[in-house]
């Protein structure tokens, strides 16, 4: 079954670049994981990162929070850069880095604390809100904007860890997103959930994509096809293909690219 | 007919099954019988002491008529605060018995007599006077400790078919002592003095607070020294510190320093706290710095296990809001750990609780009768108590020794239950 494409919108076109990968290679002790990778990562866009297990998506991911850092024997070398500033520059300060990139992960990890404190906790420690009335509004516009808000505003003092898994995933959303984050980083939100949990998430990245800009890592060429505008496509540690998400799946250049998406490998 | 075994005949199957049936059966017979020992001998551990020791609980006492005599009370003539402290009681209880049993005459027989009475008697007199001096002149009834014997008597631990020479008591004093029965001055009472006194060379008057004070303040300074370093210490080691060799040689004498005997640790008090910086000798606080290096990596290993049981998620999603390293740790893995931590502190504070040898060796072993009142005080503790007691020859001492024990045992409970408390009070789900 070929993967239905959505149209792509004026906006994908003539975006500004927000980050940009140059020649980044990462090493786990002595075995490579990335070799050379050169992305750029539109502004407003959501971009998919596909490929088989083990190709190097997540790692490339979360390369550009600096999530690597905490992985012993962990080296990323080449450049990232987010608005033009190179992140793994000498005084580049990781905890404002992981403020301005928010991070969703595999699984729903939410804070075993409540509701509230969940989405309450970066704005805090940031210091974000001046009193306890701005801090309300952060956390409800947070929640409204990950489409949580209709279903938990009766018990925002009841536990996180309490709701269903897509209201997790959707909370832990709401969390990113508290910190106003430029760049949102998303590795396979929905491969715990089921598809209508699912379908939700996905609606969610199509809006927010009109404030942030949006990496996904997926293992469904199917979610990729319908969230992202563009694809790009990794193998054994290299960059396959990457352009726009239409074309990808539907003329893909690479005959490796063309395996994967028909299904002959990964 | 179908035959659905996998056997080529049914018979086989059926052996087999009935053979696996026998081996479970069997399997959970080894557990049971497992447990049923364990608890077998502890049941009789604890039977056996509170046999021994329930009687340790009350102590017998004998009603006396007492004349607070001016003439014997008078030092030097004088009666004032302080002369009240040094005059003779005994000398009261003496009289006392005297009139009692006016027929004893001889000084042998009046010495019999008199051994009648503990020294604890006198020394309440002295309590009474000096808090009361009006009470000079007065002639009141009381009752007043008997000596041990009298109260092993009355407790029925002395055979009277034993040989007079072979008894601690003789033939006289178990008919003084029959006749106080009979005439309903001599009783069993509940021992408070037990529960509020230190320690003494006379088993009726020894008591188990001393001891009590000397390890909860020793504890104390175990913990306020243990605690912190230690979870510090793990938190460092686990969340904080490069995993390198240096690193891996520190956990593995960490694992080490676990399974070192504790005399060590005594020697280690006596040379470095004792000598170096010469401490005072049987203090709380150079007892409680020895166990704390003693209870330190327990607390760390415990400690450690319960860092490293939350999951990574949860420091993923703090950093990933950008909580830094520090506020990762303090906002989400100390509370998460904190269960397992106290556990583990509390397990190494009741392993603290109940050693003895390396107090010994920093001179804890010393007989102090005081009650301590600051860790800088000499001071003994439950243990190396039960143990002073466990070495005296005076039959009366077996009973308070197995009553330390179950004091000990007590202490040891609520700290358990202590720590069951807390872990409910702390631990979360997610």
């Amino acid at each position: 079954m070929a993967p239905t494409v959505m149209p792509a919108d004026s906006i994908m076109f003539n975006a500004p670049v927000k980050a940009r990968a140059s020649d980044v290679n990462v090493f786990y002790g002595a075995k490579q994981a990335l070799m050379g990778i050169n992305l750029d990562v539109p502004e407003h866009n959501v971009t998919s990162l596909i490929g088989p297990s083990g190709c190097g998506k997540t790692t490339f991911l979360r390369c550009f929070n600096r999530m690597n850092d905490i992985v012993d024997g962990c080296r990323v070398e080449g450049s990232i850069t987010i608005d033009g500033v190179d992140i793994y520059a000498r005084n580049q300060d990781v905890v404002q880095l992981r403020a301005r990139v928010g991070m969703v992960f595999q699984k729903p990890n939410p804070f075993p604390k409540s509701i509230y404190e969940n989405v309450a906790y970066g704005p805090r420690i940031h210091g974000m809100a001046a009193n306890k009335r701005q801090m309300d509004e952060i956390v409800i516009e947070s929640l409204t904007r990950a489409g949580l808000i209709d279903e938990v505003k009766d018990r925002l003092d009841s536990p996180g860890t309490g709701l269903s898994g897509g209201q997790q995933q959707r909370l832990c959303i709401a969390r990113a997103i508290a910190v106003k984050p430029e760049l949102i980083l998303m590795d396979e939100p929905c491969s715990a959930l089921d598809p209508i949990a699912t379908a939700k998430i996905e609606e969610l990245i199509d809006e927010l994509r009109n404030n942030f800009t949006i990496m996904i890592v997926t293992h469904s060429m199917q979610q990729a096809a319908r969230v992202s505008q563009r694809t790009a496509f990794f193998h054994m540690g290299e960059l396959v293909e990457t352009g726009l998400t239409e074309q990808i799946f539907t003329n893909p250049k690479d005959t490796r690219t063309q395996a994967y998406i028909t299904g002959r490998i990964g | 007919m179908t035959d659905i075994s996998r056997h080529a005949n049914a018979g086989a199957a059926d052996a087999m099954m009935r053979r696996r049936y026998r081996a479970e059966k069997r399997f959970r017979w080894y557990g049971i019988s497992a447990t049923a020992t364990a608890l077998l001998f502890l049941g009789a551990m604890l039977v056996s002491i509170v046999v021994i020791g329930h009687s340790a609980f009350s102590q017998t006492f004998i009603k006396l008529d007492i004349f607070f005599d001016p003439q014997i009370l008078a030092v030097e003539g004088k009666i004032d605060p302080d002369s009240l402290r040094r005059a003779d009681y005994s000398a009261l209880v003496k009289t006392s018995l005297q009139e009692t049993f006016p027929g004893v005459t001889g000084r042998r027989e009046q010495r019999q007599l008199f051994a009648l009475a503990s020294r604890g008697a006198a020394d309440k007199l002295r309590e009474l006077v000096v808090e009361d001096p009006n009470l000079i002149g007065s002639k009141a009834s009381l009752w007043l400790l008997s000596s041990d014997d009298v109260d092993l008597l009355v407790k029925g631990e002395i055979s009277r078919e034993t040989p007079e020479h072979e008894r601690q008591l003789s033939d006289l004093q178990l008919e003084w002592a029959d006749q106080l029965v009979a005439q309903n001055a001599a009783e069993l009472r509940f021992n408070t003095a037990f529960f509020t006194t230190g320690d003494s060379r006379e088993p009726e008057t020894a008591g188990i607070f001393g001891a009590a004070a000397g390890s909860f303040y020793t504890l104390m300074v175990t913990l306020a020294l243990s605690f912190p370093i230690g979870i510090m210490a793990a938190l460092y080691l686990q969340e904080f510190a490069p995993k390198n060799r240096l690193t891996d040689i520190i956990e593995v004498n960490i694992n080490n320093l676990a399974a070192v005997p504790s005399s060590v640790f005594g020697l280690l008090g006596l040379a470095v706290v004792l000598n170096f910086f010469q401490m005072p000798r049987s203090a709380p606080l150079v007892g409680g710095v020895v166990l704390a290096l003693m209870t330190l990596p327990t607390i760390i290993i415990a400690a450690r296990a319960a860092i490293l049981a939350v999951p990574p998620s949860i420091r993923e999603a703090a950093l990933s809001v950008g909580a830094s390293p520090m506020q990762t740790s303090l906002h989400h893995v100390i509370p998460l750990a904190a269960p397992g931590m106290l556990t583990g502190a509390i397990i190494g504070m009741a392993q603290a609780l109940g050693e003895t040898a390396p107090l010994l060796m920093i001179g804890m072993i010393a007989f102090i009768a005081d009650v301590p009142e600051s860790v800088m005080e000499p001071a003994t503790v439950l243990p190396v108590q039960i143990f002073l007691w466990a070495d005296n020859p005076e039959r009366a001492f077996a009973a308070k020794t197995a009553a330390g024990i179950m004091v000990l045992l007590a202490f040891l409970i609520s700290m358990n239950l202590i720590a069951v408390i807390l872990r409910r009070q702390f631990e979360r789900k997610w």
